[in-house]
């Protein structure tokens, strides 16, 4: 099964690159976007077939390793 | 004193930290490759600065799961004094012994040069040879020093003196403009709160000797030495 997994700064935390790029944006002509956020994007096997079992696993992954929740919000898909 | 300094791959003033203690305070050091499961016989131990494991992911992230982690919570844990400088500060954030995360710089620019920080905490045993309040001038070089934390600990961090450094302008006063990297609150330095584990961006190896035309980092490493004497005479971490 694979997971994947994106990682990004809570709502509300400053997002210096994000702010950059939408300065870019705008330099660029794009005058209409707003909000621009930056995160990671993951991609993992697990060698599990129960579905619930390797959403559990991922999360615990997210929770220890993969994303540091006191800054960072996370959210996968199994597929 | 034996001084412990920690060895990951990719801490980079792990040698500068060595220099100042032994030859310019004059102490035994021992270095710690990050694989050693016991500090035994070491009095105070450095997280010194550098790229530990290349940054990835996040700051300090890997490097808290190397085997000697778990030593150092034990050290910590039984009140030996641990210091943090840089890497070493985002490190002992992501293993938890500190709280809070760092952010990238607000400027996104990785950010080398000296800065001004006031004392405000001045009864820790790192700070114990400053004046409260006085202003110290130490070098920075880091790109993610933007200290962060919810508004109840930073309250909490207030309310129990864990603010140990605060960037400030070269005569004491902590501006929005004296901020190099938009750290939360001007946040330089934090302690734990027992008080025995500190955290700090500034590189106070960098200005410890006349050589290098600024002693005042000195400080830190002198009041540490201080309290390792002064200590009660139980042995730690053994």
């Amino acid at each position: 099964m694979k997971a994947k997994i994106h990682v990004t700064l809570k709502q509300g935390i400053l997002d210096p690159q994000g702010k950059a790029i939408e300065h870019a944006l705008d330099s660029l002509g794009f005058k209409n976007a707003a909000n621009v956020r930056v995160g990671k994007y993951m991609e993992l096997d697990v060698s599990e077939t129960d579905k619930a079992k390797a959403e559990a696993q991922v999360k615990s992954m997210c929770e220890k390793l993969l994303a540091n929740t006191i800054i960072e919000e996370y959210r996968y898909e199994l597929v | 004193m034996n001084i412990g300094v920690i060895v990951f791959p990719g801490s980079n003033c792990d040698h500068d930290c060595e220099h100042v203690f032994k030859d310019v305070l004059a102490q035994n050091v021992t270095m710690v490759w990050h694989k050693e499961k016991s500090l035994v016989g070491l009095d105070g131990v450095i997280l010194p600065g550098g790229f530990s494991y290349g940054d990835y992911l996040r700051t300090g992230a890997i490097a808290r799961f190397s085997p000697v982690m778990s030593a150092i919570k034990e050290f910590a844990k039984s009140g030996g004094l641990v210091m943090g400088v840089c890497n070493g500060f985002q490190i002992l954030l992501e293993a938890g012994l500190l709280p809070g995360a760092m952010l990238r710089n607000r400027s996104l620019h990785f950010v080398c040069k000296d800065v001004h920080v006031r004392v405000e905490n001045a009864a820790t045993p790192f700070t114990g040879a400053c004046k409260p309040g006085q202003v110290l001038k130490i070098p920075i070089a880091h790109a993610e020093g933007n200290y962060y934390t919810d508004p109840v600990m930073l309250a909490g961090l207030q309310a129990n003196a864990q603010i140990v450094f605060r960037y400030c302008t070269p005569d004491g006063r902590v501006t929005l403009e004296a901020n190099p990297n938009g750290s939360l609150d001007n946040i330089a330095g934090i302690r734990s709160a027992e008080g025995n584990v500190l955290g700090m961006m500034p590189h106070p190896e960098r200005s410890a000797e006349e050589l290098m035309g600024n002693e005042d980092g000195r400080l830190i490493f002198t009041s540490m030495l201080e309290s390792l004497r002064n200590r009660p005479l139980k042995m730690v971490g053994a």
